[in-house]
C-alpha cells in the first residue's frame, strides 16, 4: 500500500494545509445550514425565548484563552524554547477540556431551567448546534493529543515538517474557536 | 519483450520534459505486486478509477433492474409476476384464489426509492465523477498521481462501505427505505410511518453519510490536485475541459453536501432523540402525536440546497467529457473554449441559488418564488451557450461517427430536449399543474439521467483503450447507442403527455382514477421499451467485459490523434504515469487542424509566431 511520490519542487501549495482549509469550508457550510435553518424556523413562530446559561460566557473566555496559549506554544516552538512550548501546549489542552466541561454545565443549567432537547424547537436547536460544535472540539483535542505525544516523545528539533504539522493543529484549533464565537454571538443575539 | 517499446519515453518529453527526479524514488517492478495490494487496496489513481467504474456498473445494473420490476407492475398490472417470486420472496403477493402474483405496494415504493438513490448517488455521482476525475485529472494535467493517493483510496472504500450498507438494507424483513430518494419527513422522520421508515431509513442515513464522506475526501483531493500538481506550462487556461468540469464539480460537492449532512443530523435527532425539527401536527390513526413546532419545509430547504447542485454535480462531468470527445472526433478545436469555462463556472454558481424551484408547490412564499423563477430561468443562458458551442464545434467538422462520438452527439440532443422542459417547470405558475407528475419524471430523466449516462458512455468508449489497452467492439457499440437513444426517447417522451394530463408520479396504480384510465396502453408501451432498453444495456456490459480480455489491441499510443497528455503515456500503464520526465505543456488542449497539421499535442513546442493560448 505504498503511494507514488507526487510532489516536486514546483508545487507551491501545501496540500495538507489546503485540504484542511477545504474541510473547514465544508464545516462552515454545515454550521451555516444549521444557523440558516434556525433563522427560517424562528421566523415561522412558535419559538421559546430563553437566555443563554452563564457557563457559556465563561466557556467563551476559556476557549479564547486556549487559542492564545496554543499560539504561544507555537511561537515558542519556532524559536526553539522547548520548555515553554511544552508547557503552553499542555495548558492549551487543559483549557480545551475545561471548555467542554463548561459546555456540559451550561447544558445541565438549561435543562434545570426546563429547556430540554425534546421541548420547543428553539431548545432543540441550541443543543444540536452546541453539541455538534462540541464534537468538533473533541476532534481538536484528539489532534492536540497527537501534538502532545510528539512534544514529549520525539526529540526536540525545529524542522519545517514539524512546523507544518503544528500549523495544521493550530489552524484547526483557531477555527473551532472562531466558530464558537460566531455561534455564541449568533445564539445570543438571535434568541 | 514488447514492454520495452511500450514503456519507451516520448522523445519530446525526454528532451524537453520536466525532471522531477521521479527515478530517485521509483519502486521498480515489484511495486504493489501482490493481487491484494495491486487491485484491492490500490493507491494508484488509474486502478481506483476502475474500481469506481466497475462498482458503479454493478449498481447501475441493480438500479436499472429495479426499475424494470416496478415498470412491469405499472404497465401490466393484471399480468402475474409470480415468476420473480424466487428473487423477491414475500414482496410478491400471490392471490391464493387466482394464483396471480403482484408486487406489494410497499415494495413498489421501496424499489422506486432505491432506484432513485442508487442511480443519483452511487452511479451518476460516484460512478461518473469518481471514475473520470480519478482517471483523467492526473493524466491530463501531467501529474504522477493524486495529491493524496491515500485519501483517494479511502474515498473509494467509504463509497464501497456506503454501498454495502445500502445493499444490506435491501434484505431487511421490513424492506429498505420507501419514502422517495429525497427522503422527506415525516416518512423519513418517524420510524413508525411506514415499513421502510424504521430500520430501512436508519441504514439509508448511515449509507448516505458514509457516501458524503467519500465525496468530500475525493473532492478535496481533486481540487488540490488540479491547483497544485499541474505540470510545467499547464496554466489553468490550458486545462482540457473535462478537468475544468471535474474541478468545479468538486467545489460544488464540497460546499453542498455538508448542508445535506446538517439536515441528516436533524433528521437523526427527530428519529432518535424525540426532537421536532421537521414534525408538527401529525395524526397517526386518528391519534395526534405530541411532536409539534417543527416544519417539514425546513428539511426540503436543506435537502434541495444540496439537491439542486447535486444535479449539476452529475451533469458537469458529463459536459466536460462530451466537450473533449466531441472536439477530438470532429477534428476541430472546441468552439469558444473560454465561454465553455465561464459557463461551467456560471452554472456552478447559479446552481446554489435556485433550489426552491423544487418547492414551488410546497408552500414557500409565492413572492419569494419569483426570485427563484428568475434565477432558474437564467441558468438556461449558460446552458444554451454550451449547447451552441457544441453544435458549432460539430458544424463543418471532419466527423468520425464512431461510438464515443455518437454518444457525445446524443448527449447534446438529450440535453436540449430535457433542458427545454426545465424551462416549463421553472415557471412557478406552470409548475402548479406539472409538479409531481410524470412531466417532471420525463424532464429529469432525459436531462440528467439519460444525458449523464450518455456522457459516461462517451467517456468509457473513448478512454477504454487508455484504461485497458484494448478497444471496445464498434458494432456492439453502435447497437448499444441506437438502442439506448431510441429506447430512452420512447420511454420518456410519452411521459410528458402523461404529466401534462396530470398523472402523478410515485403512484402504485391508477385503477381507481377515471381520469387516468385511458393511459393504460401508453403505460404498456413505456414498460415494453424499458425492458428493451435494459436488454440493450446488457449488450454494453458484455462488450465491456469481453473487450477487457479479447478486444482489439491498442498498437499505438495515441489512437484517436488527440492532443491531451494522457495519450503521451505508454500503452501499458505504469505507476507514476510517465517513465522518466514529466511532459511540459506549450499550448492549449484543442489544436486540431492547425496550419496544415492534423493535430498538435499539448507538449509540442510553439513554432515561431504561434500562439499557445486561446
Ligand atoms: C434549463 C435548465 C433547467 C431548468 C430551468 C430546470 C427546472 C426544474 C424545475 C423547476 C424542477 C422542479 C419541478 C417540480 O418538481 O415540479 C426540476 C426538477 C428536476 N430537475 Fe431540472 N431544470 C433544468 C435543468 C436540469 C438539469 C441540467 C438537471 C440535471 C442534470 C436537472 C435535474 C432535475 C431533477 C433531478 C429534478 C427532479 C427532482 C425530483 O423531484 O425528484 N434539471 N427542474
Ligand atoms: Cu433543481
Amino acid at each position: 500500500m505504498e503511494a507514488v511520490q507526487t510532489y516536486n519542487r514546483r508545487n507551491r501549495i501545501n496540500a495538507q494545509k489546503f485540504a484542511l482549509w477545504a474541510a473547514m469550508a465544508s464545516i462552515m457550510m454545515m454550521f451555516g445550514a444549521f444557523t440558516s435553518a434556525y433563522i427560517v424556523k424562528q421566523a415561522s413562530g412558535n419559538w421559546l425565548e430563553f437566555s443563554l446559561p452563564q457557563a457559556f460566557y465563561f466557556s467563551t473566555g476559556v476557549i479564547l484563552i486556549s487559542s492564545v496559549l496554543l499560539h504561544y506554544s507555537y511561537v515558542s516552538f519556532k524559536s526553539g524554547m522547548e520548555r515553554r512550548y511544552r508547557q503552553f501546549l499542555v495548558m492549551s489542552f487543559v483549557a480545551g477540556v475545561l471548555f467542554l466541561i463548561l459546555q456540559y454545565l451550561g447544558w445541565t443549567d438549561l435543562f434545570d431551567r426546563g429547556v430540554d432537547m425534546k421541548g420547543n424547537v428553539s431548545g432543540s436547536f441550541l443543543y444540536l448546534i452546541t453539541g455538534v460544535h462540541a464534537l468538533h472540539v473533541i476532534g481538536g483535542l484528539a489532534a492536540l493529543t497527537v501534538a502532545m505525544i510528539h512534544a514529549f516523545a520525539l526529540k526536540f528539533t525545529v524542522t519545517q515538517k514539524r512546523i507544518n504539522r503544528f500549523e495544521l493543529v493550530l489552524h484547526y484549533w483557531h477555527f473551532v474557536d472562531v466558530l464558537w464565537i460566531y455561534l455564541f454571538l449568533f445564539l445570543m443575539f438571535k434568541k | 519483450m514488447a514492454n520495452l517499446a511500450v514503456h519507451e519515453e516520448d522523445v519530446l518529453i525526454k528532451e524537453q520534459g520536466y525532471d522531477d527526479h521521479f527515478h530517485d524514488h521509483h519502486h521498480g517492478d515489484n511495486y504493489q505486486s501482490g493481487f491484494l495490494m495491486h487491485y484491492v487496496f490500490s493507491m494508484d489513481h488509474k486502478i481506483i478509477a476502475r474500481q469506481f467504474l466497475i462498482t458503479g456498473m454493478i449498481w447501475a445494473i441493480i438500479g436499472a433492474a429495479m426499475s424494470v420490476v416496478f415498470r412491469m407492475q405499472l404497465g401490466f398490472p393484471e399480468e402475474s409476476l409470480t415468476w420473480i417470486k424466487p428473487f423477491l420472496g414475500k414482496w410478491i403477493v400471490v392471490d391464493p384464489a387466482t394464483g396471480v402474483g403482484k408486487l406489494s405496494p410497499e415494495f413498489y415504493y421501496a424499489l422506486v426509492t432505491m432506484h432513485g438513490t442508487i442511480l443519483v448517488f452511487f452511479v451518476l455521482t460516484a460512478g461518473l465523477s469518481g471514475t473520470f476525475s480519478n482517471l483523467l485529472i492526473p493524466l491530463q494535467i501531467g501529474a504522477r498521481d493524486m495529491a493524496s493517493p491515500f485519501l483517494n483510496m479511502l474515498s473509494y472504500w467509504f463509497f464501497f462501505l456506503a454501498g454495502i450498507v445500502m445493499f444490506y438494507s435491501l434484505f431487511l424483513s421490513t424492506g429498505p427505505f420507501s419514502g422517495g430518494w429525497v427522503a422527506y419527513p415525516p416518512l423519513s422522520a418517524l420510524p413508525q410511518a411506514s415499513s421502510g421508515s424504521g430500520a430501512g431509513m436508519t441504514l439509508w442515513l448511515v449509507s448516505l453519510t458514509l457516501f458524503v464522506v467519500s465525496v468530500l475526501l475525493g473532492g478535496i483531493n481533486y481540487i488540490t490536485t488540479v491547483l497544485n500538481l499541474r505540470t510545467k506550462g499547464m496554466s489553468m487556461w490550458r486545462l482540457p475541459l473535462p478537468i475544468w468540469a471535474f474541478f468545479v464539480t468538486a467545489i460544488l460537492g464540497l460546499l453542498s453536501f455538508p448542508v445535506l449532512v446538517s439536515g441528516f443530523f436533524m433528521l437523526i435527532c427527530d428519529r432518535s432523540l424525540g426532537t421536532s425539527f421537521f414534525l408538527s401536527d401529525i395524526f397517526i390513526a386518528g391519534q395526534a402525536l405530541d411532536r409539534v413546532g417543527g416544519s417539514p419545509i425546513l428539511y426540503q430547504h436543506l435537502f434541495w440546497f444540496l439537491g439542486h447542485p447535486e444535479v449539476y454535480i452529475i451533469i458537469l462531468p458529463a459536459m466536460g467529457i462530451v466537450s473533449e470527445v466531441m472536439s477530438v472526433h470532429a477534428r476541430k478545436p472546441i468552439f469558444g473554449y473560454r465561454a465553455m469555462v465561464y459557463s461551467i463556472m456560471a452554472i456552478g454558481f447559479l446552481s446554489f441559488i435556485v433550489w426552491a424551484h423544487h418547492m414551488f408547490m410546497a408552500g414557500v412564499n409565492p413572492f419569494l418564488s419569483n426570485f427563484f423563477v428568475v434565477f432558474t430561468l437564467i441558468i438556461a443562458v449558460p446552458s444554451a451557450v454550451k449547447v451552441f458551442n457544441w453544435i458549432t464545434t460539430l458544424y463543418g467538422g471532419n466527423l468520425r461517427l464512431n461510438t464515443p462520438m455518437l454518444f457525445a452527439i446524443g448527449f447534446v440532443s438529450l440535453f436540449i430536449s430535457g433542458g427545454l422542459t426545465g424551462i416549463f417547470l421553472g415557471n412557478s405558475a406552470i409548475d402548479i399543474q406539472m409538479h409531481d407528475t410524470y412531466f417532471v419524471v420525463a424532464h429529469f430523466h432525459i436531462v440528467m439521467g439519460v444525458a449523464a449516462f450518455f456522457g459516461m458512455f462517451a467517456g468509457i468508449y473513448h478512454w477504454f483503450p487508455k484504461m485497458y489497452g484494448r478497444f471496445m467492439n464498434e458494432t456492439l457499440g453502435k447497437i448499444h447507442f441506437w438502442g439506448t437513444l431510441i429506447g430512452a426517447y420512447a420511454i420518456f417522451w410519452p411521459m410528458h403527455y402523461l404529466g401534462m394530463a396530470g398523472v402523478p408520479r410515485r403512484y402504485y396504480s391508477f385503477d381507481t382514477f377515471d381520469a387516468f384510465r385511458h393511459f393504460t396502453e401508453m403505460n404498456k408501451f413505456i414498460t415494453v421499451f424499458a425492458i428493451i432498453t435494459f436488454a440493450v444495456q446488457l449488450v454494453f456490459v458484455i462488450n465491456f467485459f469481453y473487450s477487457i480480455w479479447y478486444g482489439k489491441k491498442l498498437k499505438v499510443k495515441n489512437p484517436w490523434g488527440a492532443t491531451t497528455l494522457e495519450w503521451t503515456t505508454g500503452i501499458e500503464p505504469i505507476h507514476g504515469n510517465w517513465p522518466g520526465k514529466l511532459p511540459v505543456v506549450h499550448r492549449w488542449a484543442y489544436d486540431y487542424n492547425k496550419d496544415e497539421r492534423e493535430f498538435v499535442p499539448q507538449h509540442v513546442p510553439l513554432k515561431e509566431g504561434e500562439i499557445g493560448d486561446h
